[in-house]
């Protein structure tokens, strides 16, 4: 599960709040109570951390529902 | 569930039981199949399907008497198959082959006496068994009476050919050895086992065996131990011969083996079956004549012949439920998938999402000859599901604060009527329609205050069905507790509700329960456009009245009242079709609602007309004209009224409490309080394409609101410089909602919205 933009597709987005860019880092991630660490696009400064449609819709959706079905 | 009920459930489905055809058979050969291998043009596999019973398919197939004919089901409609016929046909145009033997040889000795049927019989089987058999004979050659049968019916080299396996099966045959008392002591000395192939109550059997004669009829044993015979009288029935001599076979291989040989040997009697077939509807077809008699079938005549096979079937439920035909299966199969999905310990709940997908409304017990009812197995699985917190949250969930909004301040209302203290009823008209159709809200509350004395009072709220069909039993008693201290409030009125999953909610709960339309039926109904009346409708049964005959009769006596010819659906009434949003199951997987919707509007090309806002909804949203019956009660602008979209759910939120704040307006001269919140204020700019990703992922406008409201308070958001789009999310409970959008003078576009329920742990983020 992670939010790198393929080499061809530029990450668009840049943080709203300090006008930074996004960059990679690992982030804390949790679902009914298990806890991992994924690589996503984040602001190093705000803390915010993009999920993206494409993120939220396929990888991390089919994460919940195997975990739901545990 | 327990095993025992998993038993009981698993034994009410009688898909797995046998057609007559096999049951009735003496050795159950299974005709069913071998007219599908003739069907398919396979005969090899047609001889294989013989030969998995028949012990010589080549005789067997040309002399067999075949009472499977008189039990089958096609004589229901038109005449029996010629079963008989079809398997002369086989054998006529496809040679046996054997298989070598793979069972390894065992060291004890059976002597079989006597080459008849059941002789031949009781050497194959246990030869095959890998026993050293040996068969004595005391005519020069093997067969018996089969020799008897004309030449043409019975050809001698087939007779031949077909006993060849014998020596295939390393039998070893002795012929021209008579057997008297005294070889007899010799062979039971010799072998293990000694079997005597003649009939019961025959002169043979009672030479050779004197007073000792008495034989067991379920296990063809005689009183001396590892002697056995012929228990059935007779040789005019060639098939009960050969099962004379199987049954026999079983017995020697238990003996043999030292276990009970008695132990279940119900079924190898001819029986008769419990699987149910419907004949009803299929058109009568007379058996397919031969051209020439005396050569037997044609390819062609066999394949029509076979064709002819009704492939004997119960599944009648799985026949009416889209969702039983989702997934590939039938509730035998299904409730061992159930049972075995909440027993498991570690590893994937691959069953949850089925579970989850019926629509619980009981159409299979209508229709199980055996009464058994899926649904009542999936919900009391989901009510262990969520017991054991084991409930995939996804799935319920925004049913579940959909109910606890129609529950909230927003919409949930109870008031007398104005001018009253007291009521002497209540009109309990249901979130759905509430969401639907405000407008029918109002209007049936008025003819209610207008017709009915005494004081209707009004309770605006959710009966609780969500939570109980998401086996959430502690909300749904909790809903129910408020919903009965709110009704005591009123000095325990009668219910009128409009809604039959309501009155299915409540039956047990109000003994004075009335459903609108039983009322409606007794009264005047509304003054009708002259013009406006008339023309036919096919009646869509709300599931939730499977049981409610009088709620039924009373929709269609008011249809009759104002001038319809009804149709009715090949399913309706106790047996009729759920729209997709019973038991939640649109919810739980959208993508099978939809097709049950197909499915149930595809039966007619009338128009149709519902009394649950659900059911219409469902059928609109899919291009079917569907009514609501109280469109035509109340009979304003009909066509409008039949291709009405369905309400999406951010406006029937807004439906509902704009309902209660207008009724509480203008009825009750109240000025109910503006719900707080800035984000109420956010004004969206809402295209049809972003309304529909709203609809199918279930974000609300509310969402939205609160999405872009705290983004432009806090600036937590993230900018596209190249496009001026902003993205921003909120998680006000366990879903995080995204919002791509665009600020403009009037309000924000909003370009895209999606959700997920994993939570980000950054600081900062959320």
């Amino acid at each position: 599960m992670n939010n790198k933009p393929n080499k061809t597709q530029k990450n668009p987005w840049k943080c709203g709040k300090c006008g930074g860019e996004l960059t990679l880092g690992m982030i804390r991630a949790s679902y009914l109570g298990n806890e991992f660490e994924v690589e996503e696009l984040k602001c190093l400064k705000c803390g915010f951390v993009l999920i993206t449609e494409d993120l939220a819709l396929g990888k991390m959706f089919e994460v919940e529902q195997s975990l739901e079905n545990k | 569930m327990e095993q025992d009920e998993l038993k009981r459930q698993e034994d009410k489905c009688i898909q797995e039981n046998p057609p007559a055809c096999t049951a009735g058979c003496p050795i159950h050969l299974d005709a069913r199949k071998l007219m599908l291998d003739i069907q398919k043009q396979d005969l090899k596999s047609a001889l294989a399907t013989m030969q998995k019973k028949q012990p010589f398919p080549g005789i067997i197939g040309r002399i067999c008497d075949h009472p499977c004919e008189n039990v089958c089901k096609r004589k229901d409609v038109g005449t029996t198959i010629a079963i008989s016929d079809l398997e002369r046909y086989c054998v006529q145009n496809q040679t046996t082959t054997v298989k070598k033997m793979k069972v390894p040889p065992k060291s004890q000795t059976v002597a079989v006496v006597g080459s008849g049927l059941r002789g031949l019989t009781v050497a194959y089987d246990l030869a095959k068994k890998g026993y050293k058999v040996s068969l004595f004979e005391k005519a020069d050659r093997l067969g018996g009476n089969l020799w008897n049968y004309s030449e043409h019916q019975l050809p001698p080299e087939v007779i031949v050919e077909e006993l060849s396996v014998l020596n295939r099966l390393d039998i070893q045959i002795k012929l021209n050895t008579a057997i008297t008392q005294q070889d007899l002591a010799k062979l039971q000395e010799e072998f293990n086992v000694v079997y005597l192939g003649l009939a019961d109550q025959s002169n043979d059997v009672v030479e050779l065996l004197g007073e000792h004669s008495s034989v067991d009829l379920v296990t063809c044993a005689t009183q001396t131990p590892g002697l056995f015979r012929g228990s059935l009288v007779g040789n005019e029935s060639p098939i009960k011969s050969v099962a004379d001599g199987r049954k026999a076979a079983v017995s020697i291989d238990r003996y043999l083996l030292g276990v009970s040989l008695t132990g279940s040997r119900e079924s190898e009697e001819p029986y008769e079956t419990k699987l149910y077939v419907k004949t009803k509807g299929i058109a009568p077809l007379p058996v397919v004549p031969m051209n020439d008699e005396s050569a037997g079938y044609t390819t062609e005549e066999a394949l029509q012949e076979a064709g002819r096979c009704l492939n004997c079937q119960c599944l009648e439920c799985v026949k009416g439920c889209v969702f039983m035909q989702e997934y590939g299966s039938y509730p035998k199969s299904y409730v061992r998938q159930i049972y075995n999905n909440d027993a498991i310990v570690m590893g994937l709940r691959q069953g949850n999402k089925m579970i989850n997908s019926c629509s619980l409304c009981g159409q299979c017990a209508a229709i199980c000859p055996q009464g058994l009812d899926l649904g009542e197995t999936c919900k009391a699985t989901r009510e262990s599901m969520v017991s054991k917190g084991k409930m995939p949250p996804s799935a319920f969930d925004f049913a579940l604060r959909d109910m606890a909004f129609n529950n909230s301040e927003e919409f949930a209302l109870t008031r007398h009527q104005p001018g009253y203290n007291s009521s002497k009823y209540v009109f309990f008209p249901g979130c759905q329609l509430s969401a639907s159709s405000p407008e029918q809200v109002e209007k049936v509350y008025a003819y209610l205050m207008e017709k009915l004395d005494g004081g209707v009072g009004l309770m605006l709220r959710c009966c609780g069905a969500p939570a109980d069909w998401a086996g959430d039993q502690e909300l749904f008693q909790n809903s129910l507790k408020v919903l009965v201290a709110e009704w005591e409030s009123l000095g325990k009125p009668k219910l009128i509700v409009a809604c039959s999953t309501c009155h299915s909610m409540f039956r047990e709960k109000f003994p004075e329960l009335v459903s609108l339309w039983e009322l409606m039926a007794d009264l005047d109904l509304p003054v009708q456009d002259p013009n406006v009346s008339g023309g036919k409708v096919a009646v869509q049964d709300a599931c939730t009245t499977r049981h409610e005959p009088v709620i039924q009769d009373a929709v269609r006596h008011i249809l009759a009242r104002l001038g319809y010819e009804i149709e009715e659906l090949p399913y309706s009434k106790e047996e009729t079709k759920c729209c997709g949003f019973g038991g939640l199951t649109s919810f739980a997987n959208p993508e099978l609602a939809k097709k049950i919707v197909e499915d149930r509007i595809s039966e007619s090309a009338t128009d149709y007309v519902a009394y649950c806002a659900m059911c219409r909804d469902n059928f609109a949203a899919k291009g079917k004209r569907t009514f609501h019956l109280l469109d035509l009660i109340f009979g304003t602008n009909l066509e409008e009224a039949a291709i009405r979209p369905r309400v999406g759910f951010s406006y029937r939120h807004e439906n509902r409490a704009k309902l209660r704040r207008k009724l509480l307006h203008s009825l009750w001269k109240e000025a109910p309080q503006e719900k707080e919140g800035a984000f109420r204020t956010i004004n969206l700019l809402l295209n049809e394409k972003v309304l529909e990703v709203m609809e199918d992922r279930r974000i609300l406008i509310e969402d939205i609101q609160q999405v872009i409201e705290l983004a432009e308070r806090t600036g937590q958001k993230f900018v596209n410089p190249d496009t001026g789009h902003n993205l921003a999310h909120f998680r006000p409970f366990k879903v995080t909602f995204w919002v791509e959008y665009q600020s403009q003078e009037q309000g924000f576009v909003v370009l895209n919205v999606y959700s997920h329920r994993m939570e980000i742990l950054e600081d900062g983020h959320e």
